[in-house]
């Protein structure tokens, strides 16, 4: 008869419950982290918010010699050059996902989609040190001429493309990071369009739609959840990115209106000044900037993710 | 589905179907009582007041449609519901004279003790003598030469000694999948359980392995107590002493086999095994 | 007729803007190689790994900074991939459908694309300023928390790849769910998990930005892990924004090195994946 040793099943039990725990204690050390996030850097960040209040996000001054500090150029330089990443990435992103769902040889569809995720996986470092070598003086000397000559007389337009050709500045940092958002964005957009029950499609296809048509008119409204928080997750990560950002921004604390002034970022500020910057007041604004960044990142991903979550959902009780 | 409603307990809504007497005779002594058992999923009821009593060394089959609960019944007898949420089962299962669905059951103890075979054959990520060896090891205190005579001999019990004799430290997912299901049989039966319940075992089986299985429980019956749930009856006519039709939750008959197939007594069971329905 | 011929002419407009957008996407990738290769080649030399980082002007190579990198990276994943491992276990064993699952699963996908840089002044916060000083220790701390979210989420999406049978089977012999994770669900999953070991050492060795106030760098041979440590991203990112030529040539050299790490561990990792996958379909 099958016997247990009882010694040996009180020691199991005991295995068990110090196997649970340990699992449970790392679960949540998950949520304390996030937790300490928060926390660290609202301590970091008080006596910047305590002196300033309000005006901290509101004023334009950076000024280290006079402890005056404003997050508002960071701010503009964070939302301006993600938002020109958005513009460049997003279109693009949104063919490739199509390329590779729609038109692609089944021969090449794993390569390509391999290749764009491996350019997801090059540290930010790398698109930075490239951005500052290589696309910079292509854009100085080739693209933001034309852009100035041709652009810089439009009314209202005009204004974003004025001034001196620098390389460096926000319209090229916009450029980099839309470079590696991309296959972020593609990657993401190629999943939720997969969601999508071949059958959906087919039907259309049976009506005589074309691929484009199929595309549009079926699989995008389908999908449109998904999408959205495929863009919102680049976003995240355009608004977030410190290197590739900090390489070619300029690091100029004001706010000029041509895209081709230099700039600074939340995120690039941080990294250029953290380690210089003396006195509690100047640390201590730069950790409100970091502080900043986590809750407007913390709030363009969580709803990303929840849009995403609430794709998946649909799509698993469809099948 | 049946909306839940709580059974009157003094109230049998229908007559435990008494073979027992024509068993008992021929089969000795029961070795699993169940009495009044209903069972649960969330609100669902999904067996109803189900009374029997089961033979040792003997095979019990259960057949019916997909659906009748007769899977749901084999979970019970080793408690496996627990492992999922919002299952419960009410009524009285006795193993061995035993309680099973009381509160202060050593689940663990009584999974060592009721062994279980699954539809698709689960060897372990490891080596077909480990695998074997997993239960064994579990309940402690059986080491080096007695634990390789106690693997070798649940092998041989489950008719695929002679397979893998040779390659006892191959991975147990190299066999085919006759050999695995044969494997996992012997796995089960390595801590020599009081129970050996079996869920659809050949279901993922070709002809052949089926056949090679089926042959291993007949040779297993003279040591144990078997419960085999089956949606093919000519398995069950095969393999079994005993047969019990379930039908929406209900066991609407159980006999011996020879009886069930040739005579059965409600008109259900006629149908179904005649290929009326299901 | 005419609308037809418009409608074609429409989708085969937007099929070759889609073309040339995939087109675009690959020629920046073969571009960011080309120069990495062309660049990072001509600064390649023994050197490179025999001798130390140097000043302005001088001769040298990488070492200190590929041996703290190295040590870093290690220590990141020795700390956080068990952190990772245990909790995806959670998530896929015991707590599969609690909301305390539902919440941490949220909050490990807002960690795993949550700014790297934001991490770093979270560990500044909490040992920097504690310890008094930068650390090879807290930039460690630094890339551990973000293995962590890495190794969670694979984990957990492995544990749930592995067949319900086999974990019932353990079960039904009467082993307790540590018995059954330890010598059934882990070896059934380990290439998953491995590859998820793989995929976070290829996300945390060229993360700069935690870096940067935590462990900061060092221009000299460290192996005090409780002092500053020089380490392949902060030293690129140094060198390559300085005026010098010899240290723009090192920067590239160490740009070349580090990725091709990290390209080769995805690539590994995705190979995994697929032998997996593989093995999965024929296996059945």
């Amino acid at each position: 008869m099958a016997i247990i040793d009882p010694r040996h099943a009180a020691k199991q039990l005991i295995y068990e419950r110090v196997f649970r725990s340990a699992t449970l204690s790392a679960a949540i050390l998950v949520l304390l982290i996030l937790g300490g996030v928060a926390m660290s850097l609202l301590r970091g960040a008080w006596p910047a918010i305590s002196h300033f209040g309000f005006s901290f996000v509101a004023r334009e001054i950076w000024n280290p010699v006079t402890d005056e500090f404003g997050a508002l150029a960071p701010i503009y330089g964070t939302v301006v050059t993600s938002v020109i990443a958005m513009l460049l990435a997003v279109p693009t992103g949104f063919g490739i996902a199509l390329f590779l769902t729609e038109l692609c040889p089944p021969l090449l569809k794993r390569p390509i989609g391999v290749a764009v995720e491996l350019l997801a996986a090059v540290p930010s470092i790398i698109f930075g040190i490239w951005g500052l070598f290589v696309l910079a003086p292509v854009l100085q000397r080739h693209v933001q001429p034309w852009l100035i000559a041709h652009l810089g007389h439009i009314v209202l337009v005009g204004k974003l493309f004025k001034g001196p050709p620098f390389g460096i500045g926000i319209l090229t940092a916009g450029v980099v990071l839309a470079i590696m958002v991309l296959p972020f964005i593609a990657a993401t957009l190629r999943d939720v369009f997969d969601t999508v029950p071949a059958m959906l499609k087919e039907s259309g296809y049976a009506l005589g739609a074309t691929t484009w048509e199929v595309m549009w008119n079926v699989v995008v409204p389908h999908s449109r959840v998904g999408i959205v928080g495929g863009i919102m997750l680049g976003l995240g990560r355009a608004l977030g990115e410190t290197m590739a950002v900090t390489f070619v921004i300029g690091n100029a604390h004001r706010i000029s209106s041509s895209l081709l002034a230099p700039g600074t970022t939340i995120s690039s500020a941080i990294a250029n000044e953290f380690t210089e910057a003396v006195g509690d007041l100047y640390t201590s604004s730069l950790i409100a900037l970091g502080l900043l960044l986590f809750l407007i990142t913390f709030t363009v991903i969580a709803a990303a993710q929840a849009m995403l979550r609430r794709l998946e959902r649909r799509s698993g009780a469809a099948v | 589905m049946i909306p839940s409603t709580k059974p009157p307990k003094h109230l049998k809504m229908r007559p435990p179907v008494a073979v027992a007497a024509e068993r008992t005779e021929d089969l000795g002594p029961p070795k699993i009582e169940i009495r009044a058992l209903n069972f649960y999923y969330g609100d669902v009821r999904s067996l109803h007041n189900i009374t029997m009593s089961l033979a040792d060394k003997s095979i019990s089959a259960f057949i019916g449609p997909s659906g009748c609960g007769k899977s749901t019944l084999l979970r019970v007898l080793n408690r496996m519901y627990g492992l999922y949420p919002r299952q419960r089962a009410e009524g009285e299962v006795l193993i061995g004279g035993r309680d099973i669905l009381g509160p202060n059951v050593d689940v663990a103890e009584l999974r060592y003790r009721v062994g279980m075979v699954f539809q698709k054959p689960t060897p372990f990520p490891m080596s077909v003598f480990d695998n074997v060896a997993f239960g064994l090891r579990l309940g402690g205190g059986i080491r080096g030469a007695e634990l390789k005579s106690r693997v070798e001999s649940a092998l041989r019990d489950a008719a695929i000694w002679d397979e893998v004799k040779d390659k006892l430290h191959a991975d147990g997912r190299s066999l085919s999948g006759g050999q695995q299901q044969r494997l996992c049989i012997a796995r089960a039966i390595a801590v020599k359980p009081e129970v050996l319940l079996l869920d659809e075992p050949t279901a993922a089986l070709d002809p052949i392995s089926t056949l090679r299985v089926e042959e291993t429980l007949q040779a297993l019956r003279e040591k144990y107590c078997i419960v085999v749930v089956t949606h093919n009856l000519q398995q069950a006519a095969r393999v079994s002493n005993v047969t019990g039709f379930m039908f929406m939750g209900e066991l609407v008959e159980i006999g011996p086999s020879s009886r069930i197939f040739t005579s059965p007594q409600d008109r259900r069971t006629d149908d179904y095994i005649t290929g009326r329905f299901g | 007729m005419n609308r037809r011929a418009l409608r074609k002419a429409k989708n085969a407009a937007f099929l070759v803007l889609s073309l040339i957008a995939t087109m675009t996407g690959l020629a920046c990738l073969a571009a960011i190689l080309w120069t990495l290769l062309s660049h990072g080649l001509a600064g390649m030399s023994w050197h490179l790994f025999t001798q130390m980082t140097p000043p302005p002007g001088g001769q040298g190579g990488l070492l200190n900074a590929l041996y703290g990198s190295a040590v870093m990276t290690l220590l990141g994943i020795l700390i956080g991939s068990p952190i990772g491992v245990l909790a995806g276990t959670y998530l896929a064993e015991y707590g599969r459908n609690s909301r305390l699952s539902t919440v941490i699963r949220f909050i490990n996908d807002v960690l795993l694309s949550a700014p790297s840089i934001i991490i770093g002044l979270f560990v500044y916060e909490i040992v920097v300023v504690h310890m008094g000083h930068f650390s090879a220790i807290a930039g460690a701390l630094a890339l551990a928390i973000l293995a962590i979210p890495v190794t969670l989420r694979t984990t957990e999406d492995m544990l749930n790849l592995v067949p319900v049978g086999m974990k019932d089977s353990s079960a039904a012999l009467g082993a307790y769910p540590w018995r059954t994770t330890l010598s059934v669900l882990y070896p059934a999953a380990r290439s998953g998990i491995v590859t998820g070991l793989l995929l976070a050492i290829a996300r945390i060795s060229g993360e700069t930005a935690p870096l940067l106030f935590t462990a900061l760098n060092n221009q000299f041979w460290s192996t005090h892990l409780n002092a500053p440590m020089a380490n392949l991203p902060v030293v690129i990112f140094q060198f390559a924004l300085s005026p010098y030529k010899d240290w723009q040539d090192l920067a590239w050299a160490g740009a070349l090195i580090i990725t091709v790490t990290i390209l080769v561990l995805s690539i590994s990792a995705r190979v995994l994946l697929a032998m997996l996958q593989a093995g999965r379909g024929s296996g059945r």
